[in-house]
């Protein structure tokens, strides 16, 4: 609009033409009075997009509302105490028992194998990434790395139950049909590129007079990234291990998919265990009446799920900030 | 008196240099494990699946015949998520990164819906469907809807799309808002015509990647309970309706009836990894060919 006037004022100035030149002081009150709708609407701008921004916020309340008010009425039913030290989960038998130590049994010894296949290979693989790979290689590496990241977990799950479970009861007969040791390998591969972007983000950004300094000592490539880039880089490495514990904890259908359904609660990773994820698809997907207390045992679960996974990537982002050694 | 021993010198320097080379190819390997995975994987799904795949599985219903059976209603469900999921995760997302960036005074508040955020980002999507549960299917009494999963699935991938095109906005120069400030724009013009257009092609990139997100995702919608053996077709946003994951969860986990159904759901994933693919290449042929470099 301000252009457009500009415009009229340039051409009616090239014949100048007294009775149609305006006062300036008259122009502006003008433009004034005809930008008062886009006035307004300049003015409502920043409140409709403060109102929009606000619903992530209101997604979190949501969150934490309906998880805490929901486990509320479940723990008027199940002592806090029972559930948080019982060993037993048998919620459809006719005397429902509900410890929910099987579940977080399940879902820690499902993270310790995730993170034995993806702590070192990714590691490993952001070293070579980041110090050893020409960048030509690690051009094409990255992407086709990017890609692990992108499959959803589905497909994920599909493989380890139709194929990496099979295989290991070829090897081992001794493995039950659905076990906690393959999602738990599938998930290690499908973290691989997070902790390995990660950490190679982390040991890039260490600068390069450092490494410069450590080879021109007589270093080999191995002794500098050994004894400085990752001593350098440790506050990013350890976060992206964090981040990855917190995938995998709320990794949810590979473990549903291949683990089964049996609560047990147990060391041997060659049997079924349920995971804290698994429990909630499970029981959400069965029929479990709503106000039953088994329908409310599912937000007790997921917020201690909830719990776990906010605790560790609170830890992530105060261990990134924290130790970050500044260059 | 000799004050170094060459030989000794010599060993260990050896010694130095072989084990450098004996972990450069270590570390080679590890970097390899991810990528033999993903051929085993994506070949196995091919072998499987490929044979399934025709034009019958792709248009017909669904059918506990398994050489009957189709995955026009999974095809169809996803769509129309994706038509609810589409707008709304645009509309917020792209309005609080506005938001975020360019109006929000530095303080403690934007710090705080900033960490909220990253917070957010990090809840398991299985949590998320719990909120769509409680709070779309049960209290709004959406049911198992398409709109009750398209606005649990939006949720869930709103973080990815909020951090992504903040980024965008903040690669835009300084420079260029400053030039239509200077040519007497306001605030609203300046972002309207000149800051989004720029930021654009990425945020458009990061749209594309967040919506292949919510194509895969199953978790949240386990939960929202969508039926197992579905056979209309959806035909609005009230209907119910299921999705490609679903179909693949379903048939991946009936395999032990049915041995065929393994055969389905690996031709099921092999449409919807291609799905996922277009999408991706969409974003990077953007990416590649709109993007400013400044």
């Amino acid at each position: 609009m301000l252009r457009k006037g500009c415009h009229n004022k340039m051409a009616t100035n090239g014949d100048l033409n007294k009775k149609n030149a305006v006062d300036i002081g008259e122009m502006i009150a003008r433009n004034k009075q005809k930008k008062s709708f886009s006035n307004y609407f300049e003015k409502a701008i920043p409140t409709i997009l403060f109102i929009i921004a606000i619903i992530s916020v209101l997604t979190t309340i949501g969150i934490v509302l309906t998880l805490i008010t929901e486990a509320v009425e479940f723990f008027k039913r199940v002592p806090i105490w029972d559930f948080f030290t019982g060993t037993i989960l048998k919620p459809l038998s006719q005397n429902p028992e509900f410890g929910v130590l099987p579940l977080i049994n399940g879902t820690i010894m499902s993270t310790i194998i995730a993170m034995l296949v993806a702590g070192p290979i990714g590691l490993m693989s952001a070293i070579y990434l980041s110090e050893y790979a020409s960048d030509k290689v690690r051009r094409v590496l990255k992407p086709l790395l990017e890609v692990l990241a992108g499959i959803p977990t589905i497909v994920y799950g599909f493989f380890a139950f139709t194929f990496v479970t099979p295989l290991i009861r070829s090897i081992f007969p001794g493995v039950d049909a659905t076990n906690i040791l393959s999602p738990g390998l599938v998930m290690g591969v499908m973290i691989i590129p997070m902790i390995a972007s990660l950490s190679e983000d982390a040991m890039t950004s260490v600068p390069n007079a450092m490494r410069e300094g450590s080879l021109a000592m007589g270093a080999t490539k191995l002794e500098t990234t050994i004894k400085v880039v990752i001593p350098a880089a440790l506050s990013g490495i350890i976060a992206s291990f964090v981040l990855g514990i917190s995938r995998a904890i709320g990794e949810t259908m590979i473990v549903t998919i291949a683990s089964g359904s049996s609560k047990n609660f147990t060391f041997d990773i060659t049997q079924s265990m349920q995971t804290m994820t698994a429990y909630i698809v499970e029981v959400s997907g069965g029929d479990a009446p709503a106000g039953s207390t088994i329908y409310y045992s599912l937000y007790a679960v997921a917020l201690t799920l909830f719990v776990f996974t906010l605790i560790m990537n609170l830890l992530a982002r105060y261990v990134s900030r924290k130790f970050r050694e500044e260059y | 008196m000799k004050q170094i021993d060459a030989n000794r010198l010599e060993a260990r320097m050896n010694s130095r240099v072989r084990n450098n080379n004996i972990w450069k190819v270590i570390f080679f390997l590890s970097t390899l494990v991810g990528l033999v995975v993903l051929a085993i994987l994506l070949i196995r799904v091919l072998m499987q699946g490929i044979g399934w795949l025709d034009w019958n599985f792709l248009t017909a219903k669904l059918s506990s015949n398994p050489d009957r059976a189709g995955i026009m209603g999974a095809l169809l469900g996803t769509s129309w998520t994706m038509l609810v999921v589409i707008p709304v995760t645009i509309i917020i997302g792209i309005g609080s990164a506005i938001y975020l960036e360019l109006y929000a005074k530095k303080g403690w508040f934007q710090n705080f819906i900033q960490t909220n955020i990253s917070n957010l980002a990090g809840v398991p999507s299985i949590v998320y469907g719990l909120l769509g549960l409680t709070v779309f299917s049960r209290f709004l009494g959406l049911g198992n809807a398409v709109l009750a999963g398209g606005l649990t699935l939006s949720l869930l991938v709103l973080p990815i799309l909020i951090v992504s095109a903040q980024e965008a906005l903040r690669a835009v120069p300084q420079h260029l808002s400053e030039a239509a400030y200077g040519m007497g724009a306001t605030k609203w013009q300046t972002i309207r015509t000149v800051i989004l257009p720029a930021a654009l092609p990425s945020i458009l990139t990061g749209t594309i990647l967040a919506l292949s997100r919510a194509i895969g995702e199953t978790a949240p919608l386990t939960v929202l309970g969508i039926p197992a053996f579905l056979l209309p077709f959806p035909n609005g946003l009230l209907d119910t309706f299921t999705a490609l994951p679903m179909q693949i969860y379903y048939w991946t986990l009936d395999a032990s009836l049915v041995a065929e159904y393994a055969n389905l759901a690996a031709a099921t994933i092999i449409v919807l990894l291609l799905l996922l693919f277009i999408l991706n290449s969409i974003a990077i042929f953007i990416r590649n060919k709109f993007q400013q470099r400044y």
